[in-house]
C-alpha cells in the first residue's frame, strides 16, 4: 500500500480531540418527542453503542450530530465544533453511513468514491488513488467499474463505508450499519468496522442488536422514547442484564410460579432476579456461565419440577429493557437470536 | 494495510468559507455525476432528443394548414409562427425534468451524503441546472434543425443566438421553481403531476401555438401577462423580424425576478430539509 497522505491524523482544529459531547438535546416532530433531553459522551478513539428499539430516537440523534437536522434545544459538540454554529467545519471531520446506503446507484463504485474525493477538495490524482486504495481495502476492486445498483446488499454497505472513509473522518457515525443484512454479510461489515476502530476513529454506532453492540462497542447508551435510560461500560451493563438468558418452560404450566420461586431461592446470579413470561409459560433467568446453567438445571430437578424445554438466549433488546426498566421496549422487536438446547421454547 | 491510508488528506485549518474555485470544482464533480448518468441510462435523453422532433412535426402538419390559413397564408406561414414558439415550450418541458430527477435523489440516501459534506449546498442545485441547460440546448438545437427541414426560414441569424440565450435564461428561472417543488414534494410523481397541471395552461394559454387575437377577452388578459407569450414573441421577433424590445425586456425581467426569488428558496429548503 502506498502512502497517499502527508498530514498527521486528526490534527483537528488546534489539537482538539475527536470526541462527541451532547447535552440536553431535544428534537420534536409535532407532538412526538424524537429526542427528549439526551446527554451523551463519546471519548476519543472509542466506540459508543447507542442501543434502542425502532423509533427510540437513534436516527434523529445521528441526523442532529451530522448537521442534517437542527435540534430544537440543547448543545452538541463534535471534535470541538458546535453542531448548530459550525456545521461546515464539523462536516470536514465526520463520516456517516446510514441505514440506506448513501451511494449513487447509477455510478460505478470507483466513480462514487472519485466524486466524493473531488467534493472533499482532493486533486484529481489524489481522488483517483484514494478511491482505488479504498476499493482495495473494502474488497471491491473487482466490482470497481460496475454500477452500484448491481452490487449485493453487503457490497453496497461496504461501498457506503468506503465513501464515508474518503475524508478520513475523525468521527464516524454508523446508523444501524447491519440492519437488513444476512448474518454472513453482517460479519463482513463488523470486521470492517473493527478495522476502522483499530485505526483510531471515534465511532458512534446505533443498533437494535445487543449482539452488535457487544461485538463493536466499548460503551453503551440505551435510549427509548428519546430518553437515555441506561449507560455505561458494556461489561457492566451486560452483568446487570446477565450475559445470557436462560428460558425454562415447566412441563406443567401450573408449576410456573413454583419454578420462579425456586430460581429466586437459589440466589444464583445475585445480579438480576428471574422474570416470569406468563404468556409463553416460561421463566427467564440471567446466567453468566455454563456452570450456572448446570446448577440451575440441577436445582430445578431437585425440586421435582419437570422441565418441558430449556433454551439460552443472548439478551435481546427486550430483555435489556426488561431488566433495566421492568418494561417492554416501546416498539416491537423483530429479532431474538436463540440458541436452543432442547425442545422449542420460544 | 497500515494506518497511513487513513490519515486525513483534508486541510482542517482551512477557512470555513468556501472559495469560488471550490464551488466551481464541487459543481463540476456533480455535473460529471449527472453526465455519467446519461451514459449509464441513455433513455433519460429521450425527452430532450425526441420531444422536439415529435412536437415540431405534429404541430406543423396537424395544425399548420388551418392555422396558417387563418394567418393569411398556409403551412409555411405557420412554420414561421410556431417554430420560435416551440422554443419557449422547450424551456418549460425540459425544466420539469429537473424537479423529478432532484426528487428521486432524495428517495435514496445520496442526498444525505451530499448534505454532510463540507461543500456549499448550492453546488448540488447548480449542478442540476447546468446539466438541464445542456439538455435544453440539445433539445433546442434538434428542434431548430427539424424546423429548418420543414421550411423554417431564419431571416436574422444573430437573432437565433439571442433567442436561444433568452430561452436558456427563462428556462433557468423555471428550473429553480421545479427545484423547489422537487425538494418540497413527497414523490417524483407528485412533482410531475404538479408540473403538468401548471405547464399545460401556461403553454396553451399563450401565444406559443396560435395568435391570441381570436381568444376571448378574459383569456387574452391571461396570455398577455403570461411570460411564455413574451418569450415566444421575442423569439419570433428576433429570428424572423418584427418589434422585440418590449417582449425581450418583459422576458428578462420575469426571468430575473423568478430566479432571484426562487433560487434562495430552493437552496434554503434544500439546506433545511429534515
Amino acid at each position: 500500500m502506498t502512502r497517499i497522505d502527508k498530514k498527521p491524523p486528526h490534527s483537528g482544529d488546534g489539537g482538539r480531540t475527536a470526541s462527541v459531547t451532547v447535552r440536553g438535546l431535544v428534537k420534536h416532530y409535532g407532538e412526538t418527542k424524537a429526542l427528549d433531553g439526551v446527554d451523551l459522551d463519546v471519548h476519543e478513539g472509542t466506540v459508543m453503542g447507542v442501543l434502542g428499539p425502532n423509533g427510540a430516537g437513534k436516527t434523529t440523534l445521528v441526523r442532529c450530530l451530522s448537521t442534517l437536522i437542527t435540534p430544537d434545544s440543547g448543545t452538541a459538540f463534535v471534535a470541538g465544533y458546535d453542531v448548530a454554529k459550525q456545521p461546515r467545519q464539523l462536516r470536514r471531520v465526520i463520516g456517516l453511513t446510514g441505514q440506506y446506503a448513501a451511494v449513487d446507484e447509477k455510478l460505478s463504485g470507483r466513480e462514487n468514491l472519485y466524486m466524493i474525493g473531488r467534493l472533499l477538495d482532493l486533486s484529481r490524482k489524489e481522488s483517483r488513488s484514494r478511491a482505488d486504495a479504498l476499493l482495495e481495502r473494502f474488497s471491491l476492486t473487482d466490482a470497481a467499474t460496475r454500477p452500484a445498483k448491481t452490487y449485493s446488499g453487503g457490497m453496497r454497505r461496504r461501498l457506503d463505508l468506503a465513501a464515508s472513509m474518503i475524508g478520513s473522518p475523525a468521527v464516524l457515525y454508523l446508523d444501524e450499519p447491519t440492519t437488513g443484512l444476512d448474518p454472513r454479510t453482517r460479519n463482513e461489515v463488523w470486521s470492517e468496522v473493527k478495522r476502522m476502530v483499530g485505526d483510531g476513529v471515534t465511532v458512534l454506532l446505533t443498533t437494535q442488536y445487543m449482539e452488535e453492540a457487544e461485538q463493536l462497542a466499548d460503551e453503551l447508551t440505551v435510549i427509548d422514547r428519546g430518553k437515555v435510560i441506561a449507560g455505561g461500560a458494556i461489561d457492566d451493563l451486560k452483568a446487570k442484564v446477565g450475559g445470557r438468558t436462560l428460558r425454562i418452560r415447566p412441563a406443567d404450566p401450573l408449576e410456573l410460579r413454583p419454578l420462579a420461586a425456586a430460581l429466586d431461592d437459589m440466589g444464583l446470579t445475585g445480579l438480576a432476579t428471574s422474570t416470569v413470561d406468563a404468556e409463553a409459560g416460561a421463566v427467564l433467568v440471567p446466567i453468566l456461565s455454563d456452570e450456572q446453567l448446570t446448577a440451575v438445571v440441577g436445582a430445578v430437578t431437585a425440586r421435582g419440577i419437570t422441565i418441558g424445554s430449556i433454551a439460552t438466549e443472548l439478551p435481546s433488546l427486550d430483555e435489556v429493557f426488561l431488566s433495566i426498566t421492568g418494561q417492554k421496549a416501546s416498539a416491537p422487536q423483530d429479532d431474538t437470536r436463540t440458541s436452543e438446547l432442547e425442545g422449542a421454547a420460544v | 494495510m497500515s494506518a497511513a491510508t487513513l490519515t486525513p488528506p483534508l486541510n482542517l485549518e482551512a477557512d470555513s468559507r468556501i472559495s469560488l474555485r471550490s464551488h466551481i470544482r464541487h459543481t463540476g464533480a456533480l455535473v460529471r455525476r449527472n453526465l455519467l448518468w446519461i451514459r449509464q441510462d441513455p433513455e433519460s435523453m429521450f425527452d430532450a432528443v425526441l420531444m422536439p422532433i415529435v412536437f415540431t412535426l405534429l404541430f406543423v402538419y396537424v395544425f399548420g394548414g388551418s392555422i396558417g390559413q387563418a394567418l393569411g397564408g398556409g403551412q409555411d406561414q405557420y412554420v414561421q409562427y410556431v417554430v420560435p414558439g416551440m422554443m419557449a415550450m422547450m424551456s418549460m418541458n425540459i425544466a420539469m425534468a429537473v424537479g423529478t430527477g432532484f426528487n428521486q435523489d432524495f428517495q435514496n440516501g445520496i442526498m444525505d451524503r451530499f448534505r454532510t459534506l463540507p461543500i456549499g449546498q448550492g453546488s448540488v442545485l447548480f449542478a442540476k441546472i447546468v446539466v438541464e441547460l445542456m439538455r435544453l440546448l440539445i433539445a433546442t438545437t434538434i428542434m431548430m434543425i427539424v424546423g429548418i427541414l420543414v421550411g423554417f426560414d431564419i431571416t436574422n441569424w444573430p437573432g437565433l443566438f439571442a433567442a436561444v440565450g433568452l430561452t436558456a435564461l427563462f428556462g433557468t428561472s423555471i428550473m429553480w421553481i421545479f427545484l423547489v417543488l422537487g425538494v418540497v414534494m413527497k414523490s417524483a410523481q407528485a412533482v410531475q403531476g404538479m408540473g403538468f397541471l401548471v405547464l399545460m395552461p401556461l403553454q396553451f394559454g399563450s401565444s406559443i401555438f396560435a395568435p391570441t387575437q381570436s381568444m376571448p377577452g378574459w383569456l387574452q388578459a391571461f396570455t398577455d401577462y403570461n411570460p411564455l407569450s413574451s418569450l415566444a414573441d421575442s423569439a419570433r421577433g428576433l429570428m424572423v423580424g418584427g418589434p422585440v424590445t418590449h417582449d425581450v425586456w418583459v422576458t428578462v425581467i420575469w426571468s430575473a425576478v423568478l430566479t432571484l426569488v426562487m433560487a434562495p428558496i430552493a437552496i434554503h429548503k434544500f439546506r433545511t430539509k429534515n
